[in-house]
């Protein structure tokens, strides 16, 4: 039944002469659900960034299906449509309403009819409980409804793949859950999701499949009930131990 | 207090002749010397603004020893360089309101483009990548998420600008242009005799001139800065 969606061979990421990720491979099946874990500065968020080639790398391929996706490709643009992503920063675009916000790529770069994807829009907008503020500013919601809304622009432009950036890093602990809430949601619609976090709850309530990288090598790629409960590698002992001391509080 | 008249404050003068609608002219010939620059300030600097982000040293190289240049000059020098220069240099005869339309777009022109580099320099950098994530083109990107943006970080501010060209203009009278202050100079020396109170009455009339010329201009950036806070 799986269907080999997205393809990593050999990525090499340098910045200069230091080596941020190396010889990575993976392939994602539609409708798959990653979760990426990692200690800060394991090179994690910019794995993310490659895949839809805000990073240029210097070696290997990434590949959605047949298409490659490198910084220099003709087609970039149509590829990263297909590639949506959501950020840790609040990125909304602050002279647009919310609806202008999820409007403009799809009416700009897909061509498509206002009507239309205005109607989805608001069908997007209620799904995440916000369709009252789709005339609101960004700067008018909070924390929480931002990320919310940069989902749904994400999501207007039909994507096959969704990217998440740590998007729930930046925000209030109250707000953490509603933006969870909405990802857990397009978990159980069977997007294709790769989710960079660390929120160990979520990530294992979420993530069908956990990637572990550490020092620029993925060094687990697990269950997530077998990688929470029994990690193979020391490694991952280690990076979950990071996390024990806030446990027995959270468990409850 | 009995004998106060308008000549105790020097206004008498006003009325004598056609000293009014004079000084109303040469706050014309200020006006229409400040916003002919205007005119011409905003579009050359918004271009030269945008090259100023460019990656390509040589031309920032540049446009920054043009915009120091102008800026560490008074404007006065920049008058009389080009005022004096073009007749004795280039034997070019520039009228001094020629000359003073030159100096304050070149002058315009500098500040609006560092003005322009600021505003877009200070658009975060997330904007071009959620706008790059989202498929959007370069050109699609520069025109739909970054000068809409950048326009209303520069309206507010390059409309003080223009206020600040509206007052820098009483300096062309340095150079022989008949503006508002020489008109007053004007109608002071004639009246010396009669009006000893004139220059009070006179000098008064132009602030209040000069205010009703450029508040609305501070209150509309002072509402637009309001309207676009983001």
């Amino acid at each position: 039944m799986a269907e080999p969606l997205l393809f990593v061979e050999h990525l090499l990421k340098q910045y200069g002469d230091k080596v941020i990720l190396n010889d990575i491979n993976l392939t994602v099946n539609k409708g798959e659900v990653v979760v990426i874990l990692g200690s800060s500065g394991c090179g994690k968020s910019t794995f993310l960034r490659c895949l839809n080639a805000l990073e240029p790398i210097q070696g290997g391929t990434v590949r959605l299906r047949e298409e490659s996706i490198t910084h220099d490709s003709k087609n970039l643009t149509d590829i990263r449509q297909k590639i949506g992503m959501v950020f840790q920063s609040y990125d909304l675009f602050p002279h647009l309403t919310v609806l202008g916000n999820i409007l403009l790529a799809p009416t700009k770069v897909q061509g498509r009819d206002k009507a239309e994807v205005t109607q989805e829009a608001m069908a997007l907008l209620e799904r995440v409980g916000l369709k009252d503020r789709a005339d609101s500013y960004p700067a008018e919601l909070s924390g929480g409804q931002k990320q919310r809304v940069a989902i749904v622009r994400a999501l207007a432009m039909h994507p096959e793949v969704m990217l998440f950036d740590e998007v729930t890093a930046a925000l209030d602990p109250e707000m953490v859950r509603e933006v969870q809430d909405v990802m857990l949601d397009l978990a159980e619609q069977g997007k294709t999701m790769l989710i960079v976090t660390h929120e160990m709850q979520f990530a294992r309530a979420v993530a069908d499949r956990i990637l572990l990288i550490d020092d620029g090598h993925i060094i687990e790629d697990e269950d997530p009930e077998i990688f929470f409960t029994a990690p193979k590698s020391d490694k991952a002992k280690q990076f979950l131990n990071l996390f024990e001391f806030h446990r027995p509080k959270k468990n409850k | 207090m009995a004998d106060f008249n308008l000549a105790s404050i020097g206004l008498d003068v006003l009325f004598k002749g056609k000293n009014m609608a004079r000084l109303i002219g040469g706050l014309g010939v200020a006006l229409k010397i400040s916003l002919l620059a205007v005119a011409i300030s905003i579009p050359s600097g918004i271009l030269l603004g945008v090259l100023m982000t460019w990656e390509n040293k040589i031309v920032r190289f540049f446009l920054r020893v043009y915009l120091e240049f102008i800026r560490i000059m008074p404007q006065l020098v920049l008058l009389f360089i080009v005022f004096f220069g073009s007749t004795k240099i280039m034997k070019l005869h520039v009228s001094g309101e020629m000359a003073s339309i030159i100096v304050f777009s070149l002058w315009g022109t500098a500040e609006m483009a560092d003005l322009v580099r600021g505003a877009l320099s200070s658009i975060p950098k997330h904007q071009y990548e959620s706008a790059a994530a989202l498929g959007l083109t370069k050109t699609q990107t520069f025109f739909h998420v970054i000068l809409p943006q950048t326009i209303r970080r520069l309206l507010p501010i390059s409309i003080n600008l223009i206020t600040r060209m509206i007052k820098t203009t009483s300096l062309v009278l340095m150079i022989g242009v008949i503006e508002v202050l020489k008109v007053a100079q004007q109608i002071i020396e004639a009246n010396r005799a009669k009006s000893p109170n004139a220059a009070f009455g006179l000098y008064l009339v132009i602030f209040i001139l000069y205010f009703l010329a450029c508040w609305p201009i501070s209150m509309l950036a002072k509402y637009l800065e309001k309207k676009w806070k983001v």
